[in-house]
């Protein structure tokens, strides 16, 4: 082959490379969109299971995710960015530095299903909250918090010194000048970090099988001991442990659809607000 | 009275960072004490090397996890296969051939695909890949290792697409227009000079995607059909070390060997993906003390 149509044979490989990822995508979710609108309606989204879980729809698995979401967040969100204001306003390079931020990158890559184990190990048993939303909620709240402290950080990062330098030529304390200079302007960059990491965990399933989620529960939660159902966790019993699974793969979908919505319009909002104040910081 | 303030805001602060020292620590320290009273009933070389997973046994139950850690590997060197030529080709594609129109599609398509939940790779696998695949092979059913492989493939290749893009890109301009001005085409420049170049970079990437296959479980859970024998071929059924723990954990009583062992399992877990982490956090590091 000449040089010529080597360069040309390549360059072709790796553009069907990059399609054939993209189309990767689009089956996934079209067969899923496709198939999951048939199943959605207002009452799928408002009412209980009935009937073995045959028919009605999934109402407490959407409120069970919230629920499980808002803890997560209240676990992760003040400790990942208080973690990221000591990484990037006051850690200098010691070996203690180097330990967080080891053991931040460790943690990430932690399977989830050993952070279920350990889920069970402190919270469930140690701690004594038994199988209960809040233990879940811990359990994907130590999961979340890399995401959250690595995003926290790459947006304090994107705040100019002159910011801080400012602020403490003006006799500020260092405190001050990170309360009143730099964390308004990294708010937004941090916002959108929190709302991927929550996404992510509202997605999870393998954390919670033993921490707190339940199978059928027709009633809502009524407090942070109770156990709840969760959207991941009914698609996983709609499609592969229910009696009569060919009859309801219909509900199966629909599950799929709304949890990916649900998903997806949690990254969006955080998109919009990234390219919002990324416009506004321009202007 | 202000400098006591200011130092108890970093004290705070200090503590808020090293409570992640604390969880990394606590895990391992958990798995440990809750994986050590298994060894007082079966040893180590049984529970590692025990070619025999049957933990509900009638007579006699057997703890040998070798089954399920071939298994594991097995799945993931499959989803290797698939996703590295895969992820390396379209990171090279995004970072050296693509227009700014055609980054400004194909970087958000790799975003929606890292935000697909796992339990939904694994309802695909199920519903779509596990037919085509019976049916390609002529299968009862297509639940088996090539599609957990498959599956698994398509879940870290946007950690391996970002990462090894971000390898290329670093890769200095100086490089190219080198290799161009000794007359070599815009190919052989790619192949023979930038890859090259990038390389720690990219084995950085496919280790840390092969962290999260090998610590992925619900695909796998779901679409691997979970027989615990000794797997037999990529078209046989296999359960990973991840799926037994999914699938056993929920039905044992607390504190009998069985729940042990699967602690235990949890522990071999967490090594491997620590190890290959590890690894792949020092050949990043050494890559940028270099660059």
């Amino acid at each position: 082959m000449t040089s010529r149509g080597r360069e040309l044979a390549g360059f072709t490989l790796l553009r069907i490379a990059a399609l054939f990822v993209l189309l990767i995508l689009v089956i996934i979710l079209g067969d899923i969109i496709i198939k999951g609108m048939g199943a959605i309606s207002w009452g799928f989204l408002t009412t209980v299971p009935t009937n073995g879980m045959t028919e009605g729809g999934i109402l407490p698995a959407i409120i069970g995710t919230f629920f499980v979401t808002l803890i997560t967040a209240v676990l992760a969100v003040p400790l990942g960015i208080f973690a990221a204001i000591y990484l990037n306003e006051y850690a200098v390079k010691t070996k203690m530095t180097r330990l967080i931020r080891l053991s931040i990158r460790n943690l990430a890559g932690v399977p989830s299903i050993v952070f279920g184990l350990f889920g069970v190990a402190l919270f469930v048993r140690l701690f004594g909250f038994g199988t209960s939303l809040l233990a879940a909620g811990m359990t994907l709240g130590l999961l979340t918090l890399p995401v959250i402290i690595t995003a926290s950080e790459e947006a304090l990062k994107t705040v100019p010194n002159s910011y801080r330098d400012g602020s403490l030529a003006l006799g500020a304390t260092k405190w001050q000048a990170i309360k009143t200079n730099v964390l308004p302007s990294a708010i937004p960059g941090i916002l959108t970090g929190v709302i991927l990491g929550l996404a992510r965990a509202a997605g999870e399933t393998a954390p919670i099988l033993f921490t707190g989620v339940a199978f059928y529960l027709p009633f809502l939660p009524d407090s942070v001991y109770s156990q709840f159902m969760a959207l991941p966790y009914h698609l996983y019993i709609m499609a592969t442990q229910h009696h009569a699974i060919e009859q309801v793969r219909p509900l199966a979908y629909g599950t799929a659809l709304v949890l990916i919505i649900l998903v997806f319009s949690m990254n969006l909002i955080a998109v919009i607000l990234r390219s919002y104040f990324r416009r506004k910081a321009v202007r | 009275m202000n400098r006591f303030k200011e130092k108890l805001y970093k004290t705070f602060f200090l503590g808020n960072a090293f409570i992640v020292v604390l969880i990394l620590a606590g895990i391992f320290i958990l798995l440990i004490k809750n994986s050590l009273p298994a060894f007082s009933k079966i040893s180590v070389g049984e529970f590692l090397l025990g070619p025999v997973w049957n933990p509900g046994g009638y007579d006699e139950s057997s703890f040998g996890i070798l089954p399920i850690i071939i298994s594991t590997l097995m799945v993931t060197i499959g989803a290797m296969l698939f996703s590295v030529p895969l992820g390396i080709l379209t990171a090279a594609y995004i970072a050296e051939v693509a227009s700014p129109r055609e980054k400004e599609i194909i970087k958000p398509v790799i975003e929606v695909l890292a935000g697909i939940p796992s339990v939904v790779v694994g309802f695909f696998g199920i519903v779509v890949l596990g037919p085509w695949i019976a049916q390609i092979f002529n299968l009862s059913n297509g639940l088996n290792a090539i599609n957990g492989s498959i599956l698994l493939g398509i879940m870290s290749l946007p950690t391996i697409i970002s990462l090894a893009e971000d390898a290329i890109t670093a890769v200095p301009d100086d490089y190219r227009q080198a290799s161009l001005a000794l007359g070599a085409g815009k190919w052989t420049t790619l192949v023979r000079v930038v890859i090259p170049a990038a390389l720690s970079g990219i084995t950085a990437a496919v280790m840390l995607g092969m962290g999260r296959a090998i610590g992925e479980t619900m695909t796998v859970l779901m679409a691997t059909g979970n027989a615990p024998a000794m797997p037999k071929s990529f078209l046989g059924s296999v359960r990973t070390m991840t799926a037994t723990v999914a699938i056993e954990l929920g039905e044992v009583p607390f504190n009998t060997t069985h729940f042990y062992v699967l602690f235990a399992v949890g522990l071999v877990l967490f090594i491997m993906t620590f190890l290959v982490n590890l690894a792949s956090d020092i050949i990043l590091q050494r890559y940028q003390e270099v660059e």
